[in-house]
């Protein structure tokens, strides 16, 4: 796999990925090219390299699926990272029970490729995730986010420049490096459908073509959220789009499902993995949750809160939980 | 050189500097921004969500607490959006808070008042979420209301830089609150300085502020007051007088009008102090000692040691603290003088300090049975009776103190500020040691706001290696070096608040670093003007030494005690109060 001059191979790997188009798996969906070069240009000598494999997301589970299916493809994109950022030092971040699960396998394999890797069980539930938090976790420091800038590409862990990616990114760049990348990307499907699972399957259909590809396409009238649970709620008829986030597709069917009882379900979801330290994501998910009943429901102040969450939150679980309420609530219960 | 640059605020340019945040170049040019958990002593935590600001041009809202100042940076304070946001923050905030507006440290200077007029809010647009919040008894000193905490965690973090860690955050089902430690190797120091760093009044002293009559009600004893000293340049703020202003004399009249005869000033108390001190500290430049003495005036350091380092005990000096061996010296001394059996006096501390409250609850400094101070008062709820008693604080005819112990020397006055201790020490055993008639009187080295601050003080020959803490944060620190080499210092003074008493968790709010240098200041301003400006020079500790303090029962009785290692405090839960 590496032949000719080093110095070249190594910028020739940050231009295939950047070629290549990949973007991070983690949600966000930032240019994983770019962000090596950052690293890598980053002032320093020591750096990090860490993968996340926090997955705290309830209704996504491909980071356990590609853990038990390719361990050493991402061990490999792992080294890969090491070598061009040129470090030695990196981390696999793990969800508890993928931690206790997969440790022997990745240790035998860790230790078969010679790499010092260090598995680290995460402490906390979703917010942990995240990518600060994550740093702080390995820091030993409280379970919250803190301000971005600076990011991790310069202040990272202990401060040092720290390449953070998702499992399915680091599993996705052995594939470029060796010119096998086929633009695939990895789907949790799940809800009210036969086939649920994770599928391996092009970047590029639409929600619609996968439902009916995997033999998912529901007889009955339904509706589906997409990305992970803070994602959007769409109807039948706004499928022919791709899916986004974390490649999540969740069917509910119409008739069956009380919204109510769903709102309920995700808010005491993100009362419960918030990190209560900000004052709007704190105050607002705790207000949100006592009007979401049908007599209590309050259009004013579901506004306002949706409102402060999106606008004064301190982090991107703050901002991003009205998503699906508003969807849900402008195309379910008024639409 | 620091780089200047500017950015501009609302349409008009501003400087800044490199690591400046928007909210301190506001604070400096009066752009008004809310910032109720922001506190300059502390890093901003970002918690409260009000101080809101908008670069130009981009889509979301910033904290102005940590957002760093850029050239050419554009932002707007103000906007439809902003106001919005703030307003539902708000009212989102007093839903966490169970106001009790009467009963408050901040007594009307609350800021969430304020916002909440300014920005025209519901306050109860929200039902009240924490009303049945658990009230917490720290020990017999200090008071957590968690029903009024709006979990801007401030006090976890001042907890923490305190090197006490006591106060802690728990996430519980599906919320998280701040709690009192429960581990038994934790324990609350009675500093106070949560107290000072919340914006939302959770804290208080015991008995603040429904029990501020209480020393007062009893005609039948004779009631003798006296206050600490710096709470002669921090009480006028209470009333609307400039930070820093010394007020000493219409503080002996507001105190008379409230019927005590006598007005004492716990200044001279440490003059005693001092002498006691100094003489330990002739012995350590002897070479008689051979341990480093520490100060032990501050009953929050004295608790930090016995509960944390118990094994530094024996550094502490015995000698009692200022208004400790006053009191006692006012139930013998003067008592017999007066002819007053000493049952019959009631004697009140007015102190800077939470941490005063616990300590007269201590045994070990009962006098025949008695004990030297009955009750403890802080600043703040002097004010508090003051206000409720109708005294116009501000147009108040000036008293003098009464005799004999009215007249400190200007040592015991800076007794109030970080180093006034060691400073007022070192003055009299320099004139110990040398003897010297006409000596340099003044300890710089020693002042001043820096957390730690190191010397060596020459004094004839000899040296005394020196160092004065403020804030306990550092002392752990220190304290290794000394376990690693006991004569790295020969003398310490800690002080548990930044500042030391001036800063103190008894002291009227707002406190901050400016403050207590104005407060500091107005104290070292009179020393300066006294023409008695060293503690053994007092004619009236002369005379006491010469009448009472002539051997050495009373001299142990009235001016020493012992310390022993604590166990953790008590903390009861207290049912919730009628709101």
């Amino acid at each position: 796999m590496y032949y000719g001059n080093k110095k070249q191979f190594m910028l020739d790997i940050i231009e295939k990925i950047k070629k290549s188009g990949l973007r991070g798996r983690s949600g966000s969906g930032f240019l994983t090219g770019l962000k090596w070069e950052m690293v890598k240009n980053a002032p320093g000598t020591k750096k990090y390299v860490i993968c996340n494999a926090a997955e705290g997301d309830p209704n996504i589970f491909k980071d356990g699926f590609i853990l038990r299916n390719y361990p050493e493809e991402v061990i490999k994109g792992i080294e890969i990272a090491l070598k061009v950022i040129k470090s030695k030092e990196s981390y696999i971040y793990l969800r508890k029970d993928y931690f206790q699960k997969y440790k022997q396998l990745l240790e035998k394999i860790i230790k078969r490729r010679k790499l010092s890797t260090k598995l680290f069980k995460k402490p906390g539930g979703y917010i942990s995730g995240e990518e600060t938090v994550l740093i702080r976790a390995i820091e030993g420091k409280s379970l919250e986010p803190r301000k971005k800038p600076p990011y991790p590409t310069t202040d990272g862990l202990f401060n040092l420049p720290t390449l953070i990616n998702n499992i399915e990114t680091f599993y996705f760049v052995p594939q470029i490096v060796d010119g096998r990348y086929k633009k695939t990307r990895f789907y949790s499907l799940g809800g009210e459908i036969k086939n649920s699972g994770v599928y391996e399957l092009s970047e590029d259909l639409t929600i619609e073509t996968i439902l009916k590809m995997t033999g998912n396409w529901p007889r009955f009238k339904f509706f589906v959220q997409v990305g992970g649970t803070t994602g959007e709620i769409l109807l039948e008829n706004e499928l022919k789009q791709k899916t986004r986030g974390l490649g999540g597709i969740i069917v509910y069917s119409f008739n069956k499902t009380d919204p109510f009882i769903l709102m309920n379900k995700w808010i005491d979801f993100f009362r419960q993995e918030n990190c209560d330290k900000c004052m709007s994501c704190r105050e607002g998910v705790y207000r949100l949750k006592e009007i979401l009943t049908p007599s209590k429901f309050d259009n004013k102040i579901f506004n306002d809160l949706v409102f402060i969450l999106e606008k004064t939150s301190f982090c991107p679980l703050g901002k991003n939980i009205s998503l699906p309420f508003k969807s849900l609530i402008k195309k379910i219960i008024n639409g | 050189m620091v780089k200047k640059f500017k950015i501009n605020i609302n349409g008009k340019n501003y400087w800044a500097q490199a690591n400046q945040t928007i909210l301190e170049i506001a604070k400096e040019n009066k752009i008004e921004i809310p910032a109720l958990c922001y506190h300059s002593d502390l890093e901003p935590l970002e918690s409260c969500r009000l101080c809101l600001v908008k670069e130009k041009n981009k889509k979301e809202l910033l904290t102005a607490c940590s957002l760093k100042a850029q050239p050419k940076m554009k932002i707007i304070t103000d906007s439809p959006e902003i106001e919005r946001a703030r307003k539902i923050n708000l009212e989102l905030l007093f839903a966490q808070h169970a106001e009790e507006c009467h009963d408050c440290v901040w007594s009307y200077q609350c800021q969430l008042l304020e916002l909440a007029k300014k920005y025209k809010i519901k306050i109860n647009r929200f039902p009240d979420r924490k009303k049945d919040y658990p009230i917490y008894q720290i020990g017999p000193a200090f008071i957590f209301e968690s029903a009024k905490c709006i979990d801007c965690r401030n006090c976890v973090e001042i907890c923490q830089n305190q090197g006490v860690g006591f106060l802690k955050l728990e996430k519980k089902f599906l919320e998280t609150r701040i709690i009192p430690s429960r581990d038994k190797n934790k324990d609350c120091i009675y500093c106070g300085q949560c107290l000072v760093h919340c914006p939302a009044g959770s804290f208080e002293g015991v008995g603040e502020f429904e029990d501020v009559e209480k020393p007062f009600l009893d005609k039948s004893k004779t009631i003798v007051v006296q206050f600490a000293p710096s709470i002669r340049t921090s009480i006028g703020e209470g009333f609307g007088l400039p930070v820093g202003n010394i007020v000493t004399n219409k503080l002996v009249a507001g105190i008379k009008k409230l019927g005590a005869k006598n007005v004492f000033d716990v200044s001279v108390g440490a003059d005693f102090t001092t002498i006691e001190e100094a003489n330990e500290l002739v012995e350590a430049l002897r070479k008689k000692r051979k341990l480093p003495i520490f100060t032990s005036c501050c009953p929050a350091w004295v608790k930090f040691i016995e509960f944390y380092f118990p094994e530094f005990i024996p550094c502490l000096t015995t000698v009692r603290s200022p208004h400790i061996i006053l009191g006692g010296l006012i139930k013998t001394y003067w008592a017999e003088k007066q002819k007053i059996d000493p049952k019959n006096i009631i004697i009140v501390s007015i102190m800077p300090c939470i941490a005063k409250k616990y300590e007269i609850t201590r045994d070990e400094l009962k006098i025949n049975g008695l004990k030297p101070v009955d009750y403890v008062l802080t600043t703040r709820e002097l004010i508090h009776l003051f206000k409720k008693r109708k005294i116009d604080f501000k147009r108040i005819k000036p008293v003098e103190l009464d005799m004999p112990f009215g007249i400190p020397s200007g040592a015991g006055v800076i007794y109030g500020a970080t180093g006034g201790v060691m400073e007022s020490a070192l003055r009299t055993v320099q004139k110990i040691i040398t003897g010297k008639k006409r000596m340099k009187v003044e300890f710089k080295q020693v002042r001043g706001m820096k957390g730690v601050k190191e010397a060596k003080i020459k004094i004839g020959k000899k040296i005394l290696k020196v160092a004065v803490i403020n804030g306990t944060g550092e002392v752990s620190k220190i304290l290794m070096k000394l376990k690693k080499n006991l004569h790295f210092y020969d003398y310490l003074e800690v002080m548990a608040c930044p500042g030391g008493c001036v800063g103190g968790g008894g002291q009227p709010l707002p406190i901050d670093a400016m403050v207590r240098k104005n407060r500091a200041e107005g104290l070292y301003q009179i020393d300066r003007k006294k023409e008695i400006r060293l503690a053994h020079e007092n004619p009236i500790i002369k005379k006491v030494y010469q009448e009472f303090l002539n051997n050495e029962k009373n001299i142990h009785d009235v001016c020493h005690t012992v310390f022993k290692k604590k166990k953790k405090g008590v903390i009861k839960i207290l049912p919730p109060r009628p709101i």
